[in-house]
């Protein structure tokens, strides 16, 4: 076909058009339409999780975890913040439930909550004073503390120091785990999805555009700024103290760069922007670095392509692309 | 009495005074118009007044309360709006949505059933107002795509939403074809007869000086002149200031 004298034009399918409306309840086929694509994650994970070995199985776990961290930084993003310390958000969470369990001996089910909200109010009050900066400045605050903080623990031997705290309660059995973390991750993930969409959430997606209008607009930033934070740092607390748990172990590799820079790749190349693409980036990096063990050291080698032909050719990211062909139709048109 | 009062306003940003010792009153009811040449210090001047810029020296009184050490968003919840030179839309959301932050701003909240209702119907009717037409897909468009004569309106749009009884209007017509500011000058003309106290920098002069009450003449950060508009036009220390004709 002769592309010359003619452009692509994308439109809504008539089905997208019908169903963003109160008729997506009018029909089967709406009803379907906007079910399928949620459905069919959450069935595929949940067969994954019975079916796999114990070794996927923790891959599974590893996995989430690492979406709810990707996720959580998209939401930070989603409001102004440019985030590289997720690293610092999980390993507060993670200190505070080992500290709980180990010298108080709380069992999972104390701990994991407190961990959720004291990690989440301790994060957001350790970066308060700096929630005034903006991009790159706000990024180096929270790049330089979780190093700051492992450096600290290992200096003054506080909390197991080096060896950090071995020997925490586990969970009872690898089922409960499952249910837990993969019900966490979706709860995380719809109900992320629903709040930004939201009159109150709309505010949030307002300040990363223009935070100048939005003070013009009579609203407080840095109210709305502290609340992102909370949100955002209570998940990572979240999957912190949860990870502390299945490891039986908390310490100060909690506070690896790995944790702040794989939910930010993870984000690249899932799509940034619509909380369910980093989750998706981390469905495919995680495992993908799994498979790709068995190559040794090289390993790194084929996973950084990856990650550079994933980037290079769909720079919107995988679900961006995805929800692209599945919402909408693509027609040449003459140019006149 | 005047609603806005400021007094000896002063800015320097290094060596250069950007406002220098500025006062002027703003009678309740009435819009003043502000012009001058590039530089003269007019956005630095609004800047002061809605709390972007905390001045060096100098006051400014809203209904007799000082606004100078306010944030910006306590001076707009107490009713002081502006609209940006520079249009600032939330680019990522429909036009209607823009309109949803400034309603959930305290100040409509606490107005008689602000918190409650159904918002987007607000938002569509305040739009309406500022000419987007409510039945085309214009306000569901994403202000991105959105051409600058809407943008313009949106501004507006959003101070009208945040019910400010004085409205900052930084060179709202710039970049505006003559259609477009005809089309918006009834809706000025309509806040004022809402009884609206209107703030205008304008390079307009003649869309300007037929709306404005008062004019004030910036240069070099000093106001050089104060007057009705037919006075400004008159005089010739401001013809050679901003007209830059020689005399």
């Amino acid at each position: 076909m002769n592309k010359e004298n003619y452009r692509k034009e994308r439109i809504d399918r008539c089905i997208k058009a019908r169903s963003d409306d109160i008729y997506a309840i009018s029909s089967m086929n709406e009803i379907l339409y906007l079910i399928f694509p949620r459905a069919i994650p959450i069935f595929a994970l949940a067969i994954f999780a019975l079916i796999l070995p114990l070794y996927w199985q923790k891959v599974i776990i590893s996995t989430c975890i690492f979406a709810m961290l990707a996720v959580s930084w998209d939401f930070l993003s989603s409001c102004g913040m440019l985030s590289l310390g997720q690293a610092l958000f999980f390993g507060i969470g993670s200190y505070i439930a080992g500290i709980l369990n180990h010298y108080l001996h709380l069992p999972f089910y104390v701990t994991i909550p407190l961990a959720t909200i004291f990690g989440g109010l301790l994060s957001t009050l350790l970066l308060l004073p700096v929630v005034r900066l903006r991009g790159i400045y706000f990024a180096m605050v929270t790049l330089i503390l979780p190093l700051m903080l492992m450096r600290g623990i290992e200096a003054t031997r506080i909390f197991g120091g080096n060896e950090g705290i071995t020997g925490l309660s586990p969970f009872p059995n690898i089922w409960i785990e499952l249910i837990i973390i993969i019900t966490a991750m979706w709860v995380t993930l719809f109900a992320l999805r629903r709040f930004i969409s939201s009159d109150y959430g709309l505010i949030f997606v307002s300040i990363r555009d223009n935070d100048r209008a939005t003070m013009a607009s009579g609203i407080n930033i840095y109210a709305f700024k502290a609340q992102a934070l909370f949100i955002g740092s209570s998940i990572c607390a979240f999957c912190g103290a949860f990870m502390t748990h299945s490891y039986m172990f908390t310490g100060i590799p909690v506070f690896t760069m790995e944790f702040s820079i794989l939910p930010i790749a993870a984000s690249a190349i899932g799509g940034i922007g619509s909380l369910a693409g980093p989750l998706l980036g981390a469905f495919v990096l995680v495992p993908l670095s799994e498979i790709l063990r068995e190559f040794g050291t090289i390993r790194v080698v084929f996973y950084g392509l990856v990650l550079v032909i994933c980037v290079v050719a769909l720079p919107e990211g995988i679900f961006h692309y995805l929800s692209r062909k599945y919402n909408e139709m693509e027609r040449w048109v003459k140019i006149e | 009495m005047a609603i806005i009062e400021v007094r000896n306003l002063t800015k320097s940003f290094g060596g250069i005074k950007a406002v220098d010792d500025v006062s002027v009153d703003v009678p309740e009811n009435t819009l003043l118009g502000i012009i001058g040449p590039n530089g003269s210090g007019k956005t630095t001047f609004v800047n002061m007044i809605t709390g972007f810029i905390r001045p060096d020296r100098g006051s400014v009184k809203f209904k007799g309360k000082e606004l100078i050490g306010l944030t910006p968003y306590r001076i707009t919840n107490m009713g002081v709006g502006r609209a940006f030179q520079m249009v600032k839309p939330f680019f990522h959301l429909p036009a209607f949505k823009n309109i949803i932050v400034p309603l959930s701003s305290d100040r409509v909240k606490a107005t008689k059933g602000g918190g409650f209702g159904d918002k987007d119907a607000i938002a569509l009717d305040i739009l309406e107002e500022v000419g987007f037409e409510r039945d085309s897909s214009v306000p569901y468009k994403t202000a991105s795509v959105l051409p600058h004569g809407y943008l313009k309106r949106l501004e507006l749009a959003r101070l009208i939403a945040l019910k400010a009884e004085v409205l900052i209007l930084d060179e709202l017509f710039s970049g505006l074809s003559i259609a477009e500011v005809t089309s918006i000058v009834p809706i000025i003309e309509k806040l004022l007869v809402e009884g609206k106290t209107i703030i205008m920098i304008e390079h307009r002069l003649k869309e300007l000086f037929r709306i404005a009450d008062n004019v004030i003449v910036f240069n070099f950060g000093r106001k050089i002149k104060e007057g009705k508009p037919k006075e400004i036009l008159e005089d010739e220390e401001v013809k050679k200031a901003y007209l830059g004709v020689e005399v």
